[in-house]
């Protein structure tokens, strides 16, 4: 009966934790590389990068944006859409793959629909061709070439006249 | 270890109450997981307390963006191997200066794998997106924008689409259900044969879903109505012409062939959605083109 009352505790931890929370003040980066701006606007300077499962403390919110502090001490604005209130483990333990299977707070890298399945997925679908889509990701606009673009064709971005 | 039956019903309890109490499917996962685990069900058992658990279906809102940009790649892929790619770099560098910089006036700029557009050379008049932001226009849709801002219409219209995750709602959530609780009971680096095949197989389906939708069936005319209402909130941000997608559409209802295999099979009447158009731009001041930008347009299409 021993164990199954250890079962039961951590089935119940499972169901007890946290749910993720909007005011939450620690998130993780749920993109390959998140870009942290000087100001909170798309047209922003781009003050550093953080990568895919960084944690980020929040200072602040500002609409879209949030002002963070990044894993090595790095500052700047990170849009929203960049982050996640889950955790994101890189390297998937044991342990982590039976927390995130409630889904609410743990994501696991590289798994599910991944790399790992894509080559599967090229290896059966031989006549599918990746190749301009790898040609295609390698095509990046910086936002100081968007800001020349806009400067350029006189077009104005709204709030900024 | 060995199985005790009397252990049973306490397991199946344990795993339906946490289902009733947390509505989480896979909370049942981990209990049959945790029950094989430890000896007390054998792997039979822990199978049957997961469909159980299956019941409550894994819906588009559980891919996470990395995933997203998986399915993203391979629906591209399926779109360029279909198509031909039109490598014709001034045009391709123009066209992406101009959709990466709207993608960045929508709500979702970040996406896992970032922004990106392609020319398809076809005389279809057409343009898809995929998930994650893998955006693909025609040259036959090129040809009908007269400047910057039609285009920007179009390629705004298309970042609407991602940004609503639109093509993701097309995937049928068996196929999710099966893929995403894949996750719950595999705890290796690298998944098993069987296990992996399983995924790979609900990916196929998914792919299969969402070009059935883009390419042949279309989008529900509800999702293309929110697609405009979003290209508009970009164009009016970035500093573009909203009234840009009412000339697009005006131009695609002269230009479409009726029963044609684009744009024609798998959107609704051109002039549906600009009736619907000019009752959202009511009051909307209008916004002026300076020639130096149309010039430009033309000098990166020249030849399209």
């Amino acid at each position: 009966m021993k164990r199954m009352l250890c079962l039961a505790v951590l089935a119940f931890g499972l169901w007890a934790m946290p749910h993720a929370d909007a005011r939450e003040t620690s998130m993780s980066v749920q993109i390959r590389t998140a870009q942290l701006r000087a100001d909170p606007s798309f047209l922003g300077r781009v003050a550093g990068t953080l990568e895919y499962g960084a944690r980020v403390t929040i200072a602040e919110e500002r609409g879209e944006w949030r002002r963070v502090t990044g894993p090595n001490g790095a500052q700047g604005w990170i849009h929203q859409s960049a982050l996640t209130t889950k955790k994101i483990a890189m390297q998937a333990g044991a342990e982590d793959v039976s927390t995130a299977a409630s889904g609410q707070e743990l994501a696991l890298a590289g798994k599910g629909f991944s790399s790992e399945v894509e080559a599967d997925f090229k290896k059966k679908n031989a006549d599918v061709d990746f190749t301009w889509i790898d040609r295609m990701e390698k095509i990046k606009v910086t936002p100081a070439e968007m800001l020349a673009f806009l400067k350029e064709g006189q077009v104005v971005p709204e709030g900024s006249k | 270890m060995k199985f005790r039956p009397f252990m049973l019903p306490a397991v199946f309890a344990l795993g339906a109450g946490l289902m009733l109490s947390a509505g989480c499917a896979t909370v049942a996962n981990v209990g049959a997981t945790i029950g094989e685990t430890a000896g007390v069900i054998t792997p039979q058992q822990g199978q049957s307390i997961r469909k159980v658990g299956e019941a409550a279906e894994k819906t588009f809102a559980d891919i996470t963006p990395e995933q997203e940009y998986y399915i993203g790649r391979a629906v591209g892929a399926t779109i360029v191997t279909k198509y031909k790619v039109y490598d014709n770099p001034r045009a391709t560098e123009y066209i992406n200066l101009l959709g990466q910089t709207l993608a960045q006036a929508s709500a979702r700029p970040e996406t896992f794998g970032g922004w990106h557009v392609l020319i398809l050379d076809t005389d279809e008049i057409n343009a898809f997106a995929t998930p994650g932001g893998f955006i693909f226009i025609s040259r036959g849709m090129l040809r009908l924008c007269r400047n910057e801002d039609d285009l920007a219409a179009v390629l705004a219209h298309e970042v609407g689409h991602v940004e609503l995750q639109h093509a993701l709602r097309a995937i049928k959530g068996s196929r999710l259900t099966s893929a995403l609780t894949v996750l719950a009971v595999e705890s290796a680096k690298n998944l098993a044969g069987d296990t992996l095949a399983q995924v790979t197989e609900a990916f196929e389906g998914s792919i299969l879903d969402i070009t059935g939708t883009i390419m042949n069936s279309g989008y529900a005319r509800k999702q293309e109505r929110q697609a405009d209402e979003v290209a508009i909130r970009i164009m009016r941000q970035v500093g573009y012409d909203p009234r840009g997608l009412v000339r697009m559409l005006e131009e695609m209802g002269r230009q479409l062939k009726p029963g044609g295999m684009d744009f024609a099979k798998t959107h609704p009447p051109p002039a549906d959605r600009v009736k619907e158009l000019n009752e959202m731009l009511a009051g909307v001041p209008p916004v002026s083109i300076p020639s130096a930008r149309t010039k430009r347009f033309q000098k990166a299409l020249a030849g399209i």
